[in-house]
């Protein structure tokens, strides 16, 4: 029996996006404000699987057709690599350093290093989480 | 130079998540993880010789300074430690190149080894509480999926139990640190040893240092949280089973050894008891199993549990001495373990099973490796002039001069088991007649299986000979630990 | 309120080890989830319950809450949820090699 879906795939199509951006939000908030690289993480997978449940596996397999496992390698080396970075100038290993900048429109904004270290640790908790919830759901035997 | 601390741990985890990328080329991932592996046996080496010359090293993460920031330090203890596990999972690797199934080793089995290194040498060198913790945790979950790697039923089944112990275990570490940090309030080793001293109610130290003995006690198979150990360790291949069985356990004792030494040693009338206790009950119910059984791979494993007894007995006699011997016996058991375990792997292989009652004669077929087999038990069962008679030896004098006379008899009881257990399985499998025919026995050659054994048994024979100067090394390190001001004062630079 | 705390971590412990000792794999699998949250709120409540603002650079305030048993717990957290991930795909896999998820009748036999 073909059953209709009508409400589940509009309302997913909004609310993934609202979630989405949220998670990005939360995301660029971390380091002085509650947030950051897992929290993002945890609702971009959330919103993720708020797709998968909604359309199908193999519907989203197709829009999103990324390998996990390799998502976590880059995230990983993302993450080792900042810390990395400060050793190369004589600091110990995961020394942060930070800069203020004043751009157009945004105004002032700080980079961090912690920026892209929190950018791998999204990356890896996004992968893990949508992997170890697929790797089950995927398994109908 | 201080970074050199840093790369044992490092190294490991960059090439383990590099070899993730290239999970479909066997080829290339075997070629860096034995590569990778061998450097770490160096990078390890030289740092011992960098700590025997210039004292303890650290290093201090996102320099932030020592009691608040997350520190790592190489003491000799530590360094020694890490060289050993370096070594260890060297053999296992190539041992692994050679009998482990296409399937296993497409399914990550590269990238979890180097995870699994990172959190036993995370854990070596660690310089506060709750980092421990965190590579305790890296160690374990890489060692749950290579112990349930093959996923067959016996694995599936005996692996969840080993689990669920272990994070019950972890879950136990997190309440045992949080009463610590409350009554301290700090995790790092140096300023908790500087904080024990002032603290007023030692009752509740104590009870907080029985907590972590629980909690090291069922990492490290202590006996009455040692049940986890037989069957979980016998399910997976040998390759890993030796891998986990020389490295994981240790990581208990050492942690153990770390605390006990450095941080609780307010009461220790009480709990120096309790260890010698626990000692001489896990030296000898460990062997007593080992001697009920029938299985080349099930003896293995249950003597890692007697030999946990010695390594700890070490520490409750609390001498120089002992401490000395307890370092060396973890060497060696390590060494020796994972020697004895790729012998069994190899007869595994020829057989086609670790029944004892269904293969026999293997010295008229496979005599090389009979004899390499039996140098090696008998060192673990400890006899002159390998490493196992010194390990005891010095233990021995340790227990006598302290006067713990009755630990020293059951310890000196339970070495004769052990070359019981061990002369049983050489009777049992090498002498009588051949259970293999002429053609099956040249067609199962073992040739290439018995060369990532050969340095190690090469290495128990050196330690034996040149146990002096050995223990001129591993006093300097028993007296670092037995004095904590060393520890402290390197790492708070007061 | 650190009664409250201290109670609300009894409970949730005992449920905790009411679940691991049942037979089921999936409810052994919960109470330790459980569990790890009792050992958190537990870390939470004995590194000390007090009023301060967020220890972060933009905040002027007289009294600042401790960050360290926080980043502690935010970390047991994440090492948490890795493992309850595992764990629930260990356990499916147990149940589905062995067509139950009877912790007696997994108990394995006695001659092996």
């Amino acid at each position: 029996m073909k059953t209709n879906y009508l409400m589940l795939h509009t309302i997913t199509r909004i609310v993934s996006f609202i979630i989405l951006s949220f998670s990005i939000f939360l995301f660029f908030a971390g380091h002085n404000n509650p947030g950051g690289g897992f929290i993002g993480g945890l609702m971009t997978a959330a919103a993720l699987l708020l797709l998968y449940v909604s359309f199908d596996i193999k519907k989203i397999k197709k829009v999103i057709p990324f390998d996990y496992s390799t998502i976590i390698a880059w995230g990983l080396l993302i993450a080792i690599g900042t810390g990395l970075y400060s050793m190369l100038f004589g600091y110990p290993y995961l020394t942060q350093f930070f800069e203020y900048y004043t751009v157009p429109i945004f105004g002032e904004i700080g980079l961090k290093t912690a920026l892209p270290f929190d950018l791998g640790i999204y990356l890896v908790v996004v992968a893990v989480a949508l992997l170890s919830i697929l790797t089950i759901a995927e398994d109908d035997t | 130079m201080n970074d050199i601390i840093l790369l044992p741990v490092l190294i490991p985890f960059i090439v383990g998540v590099i070899l993730i990328l290239f999970k479909k080329n066997i080829q290339l991932q075997r070629f860096v993880s034995g590569l990778t592996s061998l450097s770490l046996v160096f990078v390890s080496i030289y740092m011992v010789y960098l700590i025997y010359q210039d004292g303890i090293m650290t290093v201090e993460l996102g320099n932030w300074q020592a009691p608040f920031g997350i520190i790592l330090v190489g003491d000799l203890f530590a360094s020694i430690m890490v060289t050993l596990a370096s070594i260890v999972a060297v053999a296992c690797l190539f041992f692994a190149f050679q009998t482990l199934h296409p399937d296993r080793e497409k399914y990550y089995f590269y990238p979890f080894y180097f995870f699994l290194l990172t959190g036993v040498n995370g854990s070596f060198l660690t310089g506060d509480m709750f980092n421990l913790f965190v590579f305790f945790e890296v160690m374990l979950l890489s060692s749950f999926v290579l112990i349930v790697m093959g996923r067959t039923k016996y694995q599936l089944r005996e692996s969840f139990k080993y689990v669920v112990i272990s994070i019950f275990g972890s879950m136990f570490f997190v309440i045992a640190i949080a009463l610590l940090y409350s009554v301290t309030g700090t995790l790092n080793f140096a300023h908790l040893a500087e904080r024990i001293g002032e603290v007023e109610q030692t009752g509740v130290l104590t009870v907080i240092a029985i907590l972590f003995l629980i909690v090291f006690g069922i990492k490290g198979a202590l006996v009455p949280l040692h049940f986890w150990l037989p069957n979980s360790y016998f399910g997976p291949p040998t390759a890993v089973a030796a891998l986990l069985g020389g490295l994981l356990t240790k990581v208990g004792v050492y942690s153990i050894m770390r605390t006990y030494t450095l941080i609780f040693t307010h009461n220790q009338d009480f709990t120096l008891n309790i260890i010698l206790i626990l000692a001489g009950l896990t030296m000898f119910i460990g062997v007593i199993g080992a001697v009920s059984k029938f299985d080349f791979k099930k003896i293995l494993a249950i003597h890692i549990i007697s030999q946990v007894g010695y390594m700890i007995m070490g520490l409750g006699i609390f001498t120089q001495m002992a401490i000395a011997g307890a370092i060396y016996i973890i060497a060696h058991n390590m060494i020796v373990k994972t020697a004895l375990f790729l012998y069994c792997g190899a007869t595994e292989k020829v057989t086609g099973t670790t029944d004892l009652k269904k293969m026999s004669g293997l010295l008229k077929t496979h005599p090389q490796l009979g004899w390499l087999f039996f140098i090696a038990a008998i060192s673990l069962a400890g006899i002159p002039p390998l490493s196992g008679f010194f390990a005891k030896f010095a233990l021995v004098l340790g227990g006598l001069d302290a006067g713990n006379y009755f630990i020293v008899f059951v310890s000196l009881v339970v070495g004769l088991l052990t070359l019981f257990s061990m002369v049983k399985i050489f009777m049992y499998v090498f002498w009588g007649s051949p259970s293999l025919t002429p053609e099956q026995a040249k067609e199962r050659k073992v040739g290439k299986l018995l060369l990532p054994g050969i340095p190690l048994i090469i290495i128990s024979f050196l330690m034996g000979i040149l146990a002096e100067p050995l223990f001129i090394l591993l006093f300097e390190a028993a007296d670092q630990m037995l004095d904590p001001s060393i520890y402290i004062n390197s790492v708070l630079k007061e | 309120m650190e009664i409250l705390m201290i109670l609300t971590v009894g409970v949730i412990v005992s449920v905790s080890t009411y679940l691991i000792l049942t037979k089921s794999l999936l409810r052994v699998v919960l109470g330790l989830v459980m569990l790890a949250h009792g050992a958190h709120l537990l870390f939470l409540t004995m590194a000390g319950l007090k009023e301060g603002a967020p220890p972060l650079l933009g905040e002027y305030a007289s009294s600042y809450a401790d960050p360290l048993p926080q980043a502690l717990i935010l970390t047991a957290i994440v090492i948490g949820f890795g493992v309850t991930a595992f764990l629930l795909v260990l356990s499916y896999q147990t149940y589905k090699a062995h067509k139950t998820d009877d912790l007696d009748e997994l108990r394995g036999s006695a001659d092996e």
